[in-house]
């Protein structure tokens, strides 16, 4: 299920960010995930004050050459999948 | 030369082999390491500056049981102050709450509370030890200090029909993440197989009930599931594959690709007090042995899944088949399978279901 517009994201309890020379990653249990671009500008953004739109907004602007509706729904699979992962937390 | 080989992801910190446990299963080797031979605090310090710049990203402090470690909240705070995501592997046996929030404050990320069971009995005959109801207090505090908790039970026949329970233990609790991990058989547990594999019909149920689980609990908290390889039709890729992904390092020092590799007769290994990370991942000749494809026999060599599960465990093919190099007998595709299928067909017959006598169990001992 996608994450709701209004709510905010922040990292879970055992997930953050860190980095591997010039490499950021997210730190989580058993595993880390490598972070470029959007993937980056995504979760940096999770911090419990981004609302969902928000973040859907900003990269909008970072990435004003794609197609709005593709950013939107590319987030939007980005954010259930760290949800599924329990890597992050919703607040409304 | 230019490195080639990709930097080791994580690194497995066996601190000691000391442990208030006594399981059944315990994946430490048969011969344990001693007390007066463990590292220094100071040369465990150096290696979690050596390993992060090496590239490692996580740390597992595991033992026996680490906490057993009087200097464990200076190692955690070294650890993460070189950078290491830091994981703690424990039965929470010696642990207070005193304790725990000095770990939280040195910068524990991170830890694994391990569960013999959901009921007190078994628990406490699995392990040899009165744990079960100290783990539900830091369950507890654990909570209250709002520590990132995976629960971890170790399943086998005596246990896998109590899913559900634990399951239940564990939604009660503030773990995010639950895993059901059927025992590995090697060191105390290849000891002890006969009466820890579980049969056929037990398998199967427990794998339809977590799916269902799985779904229900999407979002909310992650289940994962280890299935006994004995019962698979591919072997698992173990370690993500020799010297791919992981090393680690025992309570003296010795740098291992994985926890049972000193099973392997005519490996050496070298020791953390003589050579820095780097040069051992990438140059031990014990790293190098089952690297890559050469060392591949068939059916491995020509199979389309060799990138996949790399020939399967090097240690498993040494105890099955008596040769390290040979395809994981547990494979399907294996010359050896044969012995894997023999071994099944003893604990599946109804005379060995016998899961109202408690076996002779072989516990593990504690070292000097």
């Amino acid at each position: 299920m996608p994450p709701a517009l209004n709510s905010r994201p922040r990292l879970a309890p055992g997930c953050r960010l860190g980095e591997n020379g010039q490499q950021r990653v997210l730190l989580m249990p058993e595993r880390a995930l490598r972070l470029n671009g959007p993937s980056l500008e995504i979760v940096e953004r999770c911090d419990g004050q981004h609302t969902v739109e928000q973040i859907v907004r900003e990269l909008q602007k970072i990435y004003s050459k794609a197609e709005p509706q593709k950013v939107e729904q590319d987030i939007l699979g980005y954010l259930a999948l760290l949800q599924e992962r329990r890597a992050l937390d919703f607040e409304l | 030369m230019t490195s080639t080989i990709p930097n080791p992801l994580a690194l497995i910190a066996e601190l000691t082999h000391r442990c208030p446990l006594h399981c059944v299963y315990c994946s430490n080797p048969v011969e344990l390491q001693s007390r007066a031979s463990e590292l220094s605090t100071e040369i465990w310090c150096r290696v979690f500056k050596d390993a992060a710049e090496t590239g490692v990203l996580q740390i597992d402090f595991t033992g026996g049981e680490p906490l057993a470690r009087p200097d464990i909240v200076e190692l955690v705070r070294a650890a993460r102050s070189a950078g290491l995501y830091v994981n703690l592997i424990t039965s929470g046996l010696p642990l207070d709450e005193t304790r725990l929030a000095a770990l939280v404050e040195a910068g524990l990320d991170h830890m694994q509370l391990s569960f013999q069971g959901a009921r007190e009995e078994t628990a406490n005959e699995i392990s040899g030890a009165k744990s079960h109801a100290q783990k539900l207090r830091v369950l507890d505090w654990l909570r209250y200090h709002r520590v990132a908790v995976t629960l971890n039970f170790v399943i086998h026949r005596r246990n896998i029909d109590q899913l559900e329970e634990m399951l239940a233990l564990a939604e009660s609790s503030c773990a995010t993440r639950i895993e059901f991990a059927n025992v590995q058989y090697y060191g105390w547990a290849f000891a002890n197989r006969e009466n820890l594999l579980p049969t056929r019909q037990q398998l199967d149920h427990s794998v339809e009930f977590l799916k269902r689980e799985q779904q229900r609990l999407q979002g909310k908290s992650r289940i994962e599931f280890v299935v006994p390889d004995y019962y698979a039709n591919y072997p698992k890729p173990c370690m993500g594959g020799w010297g791919r992904k992981l090393m680690l390092i025992t309570p003296t020092g010795d740098v291992l690709p994985c926890h049972a590799a000193q099973v392997i007769a005519g490996l050496s290994f070298e020791n953390v007090k003589d050579h820095g990370l780097r040069e051992i991942w990438e140059q031990s000749a014990a790293f190098q042995k089952f690297r890559g494809e050469d060392w591949m026999q068939q059916p491995c060599k020509t199979c389309d899944r060799r990138k996949q599960d790399f020939g399967g465990c090097r240690c498993q093919a040494l105890l099955l088949a008596g040769n390290a190099a040979a395809t994981d007998p547990v494979c399907s595709l294996a010359p050896l399978r044969p012995k894997v299928d023999a071994l099944l067909a003893a604990i599946n017959t109804p005379t060995s279901v016998q899961n109202f006598i408690q076996p002779s169990w072989l516990y593990r001992s504690n070292p000097a």
